[in-house]
């Protein structure tokens, strides 16, 4: 029993990282004092010492800045220039084109359909996402050590699973021809990557699979740490399981869940692989492009550089606007960093 | 506590658990579906892939997929290649994030809490957007197809989240250990490598799941960088050979998958002790 649940709390590493950094939270002050006396002793110590932690970040910042900011920088150029396939080979100058290319990009009406699948099919995998995982952790802490040892054991299978080889069983699992799922359900040959629909459905089914045991594990951990006199209690006041998780842990849980939704909605705003490998690219006519796929086929498959990176800065100011909403909200429960 | 405790005897059995359990084992048997599936394919003949009549068992399990994955497409080599990328990025990174981890959590300096907001922020870039100027970047410095062109840019998109996590752990190893450790005469970089490493192993280790799993994971700068020279290809690029327009060889790719699933499978095993050993670490922070 201890081992399943430990295995569970390893799981949550950069999760209960996060939590255990969010319930320090009351304790903001005091280390802020103790941080300034430890200045005076330890490494910090001795002469030079005002260099010591540039020294120890250096190379962290060099790869960093080389790395990350560089080409972040140069995404944002590249997105302004007129680069193609003749800028890249030499055979033309590169000019300067400004918002030229992002106007041609909303203009053009298969990006903003892109750009809303991948918002929708996002918010279904999230939402998808956490309401197995919630759910299955609130039943694994109504079952006794053995069946939760088992299916802690096949989530972390499915969790330690690289996402090609997810998207390719999976694609296996429902194939027309020879895969178990249309016999089970008597669909014969249908094809679920022929629909557009259908096609997204598939992947979404893989993208939960593989990313619900995040969400279980963590929030299981976090329910294990509310008081059970207070979940007891409720149960004896004749709340429902519904109404339990409603009024008692979600509250409790909330630090929790919103990092636990945070890293889900960056997850799947951003797939790639699963999308390219199980609809082949994308699907029939583009059908299941998202925006990081169809950045990669503007870019590699028709060497339009600048609109593939166009695409890319949405992309990046998308998530930067969720990631500045996580931190308001971090700041707001006055976390210490 | 001891009334909730005694009101506990006398509630009689909770009812449903019986059936919670079911649905927990029934859940489980559908989770671990496909690793199963995925595993029992690559041991099946050919003949009972391609039946229409596909059957939850196998009985002449052969291990003709396996042999076919590594003699026709030279797997044992995409898998040194993937091996190469994933241990260089978990060495580099573990290292560089350890360094960095120990700047921000042992010393006060000017623009700390700037640099760990960027840290933050830096761990929620989609590199995949990236993939246009890294290849350029890596063009420009010759290291297309070449496992240098993964290895860099993983090192740096491991980089914020392992120094993120490592905060916990280097704050975690009390600071009287460090006086301890000057007043006995331990030079600076002496008590960083052999008082404070070994004492944020477990944490090294912990972080280094992550980055193991990334890098390994990676298929799509291994898909844009490895062009040409497909003697540099990582297993995932190698994978996807085995996918024919008409005639699929699903033998093949499950074996194929299978290869590439299970040493991540072990990883999370070995690692699994260390983990726990460092999360304690980390929560006690």
């Amino acid at each position: 029993m201890t081992t399943t649940s430990r295995t569970g709390t390893a799981r949550t590493t950069s999760g209960a990282d996060k939590a255990g950094a969010a319930n320090g939270a009351d304790k903001a002050g005091a280390p802020h004092r103790e941080g300034r006396a430890a200045n005076r002793s330890g490494l910090a110590r001795g002469r030079g010492s005002g260099w010591t932690p540039w020294l120890y970040l250096l190379p962290a910042l060099a790869v960093l800045g080389a790395l990350l900011l560089y080409p972040i920088y140069q995404l944002g150029l590249i997105s302004f220039l007129e680069y193609t396939q003749a800028q890249v080979s030499g055979g033309e100058p590169t000019s300067f084109k400004g918002f030229g290319n992002y106007t041609a990009l909303f203009a053009d009406p298969q990006f903003r359909q892109v750009l809303l699948a991948t918002v929708l099919f996002a918010a279904a995998c999230v939402v998808t996402t956490l309401a197995v995982g919630c759910a299955l952790a609130v039943l694994l802490t109504r079952v006794r050590a053995l069946p939760r040892l088992v299916l802690m054991l096949a989530a972390l299978g499915a969790w330690a699973t690289p996402a090609i080889t997810g998207s390719t069983v999976w694609v296996f699992l429902f194939d027309p021809d020879f895969g178990p799922v249309n016999r089970l359900l008597g669909l014969g040959d249908f094809s679920w990557t022929y629909g557009r629909y259908s096609a997204f459905a598939l992947v979404l089914l893989e993208v939960v699979w593989c990313s619900f045991p995040f969400v279980m594990v963590t929030v299981y951990a976090g329910i294990r740490a509310i008081p059970s006199e207070v979940l007891e209690a409720a149960a004896l006041d004749g709340a429902s399981q519904w109404r339990i998780w409603r009024s008692v842990m979600a509250p409790a849980l909330r630090p929790i869940l919103v990092v636990v939704t945070i890293q889900s909605v960056i997850w799947d705003f951003k797939i790639f692989t699963q999308i390219y490998v199980m609809t082949n690219g994308g699907g029939i006519a583009g059908q299941n492009l998202v925006l990081n796929v169809y950045a990669y086929q503007k870019a590699f498959a028709s060497s339009e550089y600048s609109l593939g990176s166009a695409i890319g800065v949405v992309t990046l100011l998308i998530l930067l606007a969720v990631t500045l909403v996580y931190l308001r909200l971090l700041r707001r429960r006055g976390e210490e960093l | 506590m001891s009334l909730f405790s005694a009101l506990r005897l006398f509630r009689p059995r909770r009812p449903g658990r019986l059936a919670a359990e079911a649905v927990t084992l029934l859940v489980a048997a559908a989770v671990a579906f496909p690793l199963y599936w995925m595993v029992l394919s690559a041991f099946k003949p050919a003949g009972e892939i391609q039946s229409t009549n596909p059957r939850p068992w196998t009985l002449s399990p052969s291990l003709d997929s396996f042999r076919r994955v590594f003699e026709q497409q030279d797997f044992g080599r995409y898998f040194l290649n993937s091996l190469t990328v994933a241990v260089t990025v978990v060495l580099a990174s573990a290292l560089i994030a350890f360094l960095a981890a120990t700047a921000v959590t042992r010393f006060r300096f000017r623009f700390r809490t700037t640099l760990l907001i960027m840290f933050l922020v830096a761990q929620m870039v989609p590199v995949e957007a990236l993939t246009i100027p890294l290849f350029f970047l890596m063009r420009d410095a010759g290291q297309l197809n070449t496992l240098g062109s993964l290895i860099l840019p993983h090192i740096a998109f491991s980089l914020p989240f392992a120094i993120w996590m490592l905060r916990g752990f280097v704050k975690a190893v009390p600071e009287a250990l460090e006086e301890q450790a000057q007043i006995d005469g331990a030079s600076r970089s002496r008590f960083l490598w052999q008082i404070l490493f070994p004492l944020v192993f477990p944490g090294l280790v912990a972080t280094s799941v992550f980055s193991f799993i990334s890098t390994w994971n990676d298929f799509l700068f291994a898909k844009s960088f490895l062009i040409s020279d497909t003697s540099q290809s990582t297993l995932p690029m190698a994978l996807l050979v085995f996918f024919k327009p008409d005639e699929n060889d699903w033998g093949g790719i499950m074996a194929g998958s299978t290869v590439m699933t299970v040493p991540v499978l072990v990883f999370f095993v070995l690692v699994q002790r260390r983990l726990v050993s460092g999360l304690g670490g980390a929560v006690k922070d």
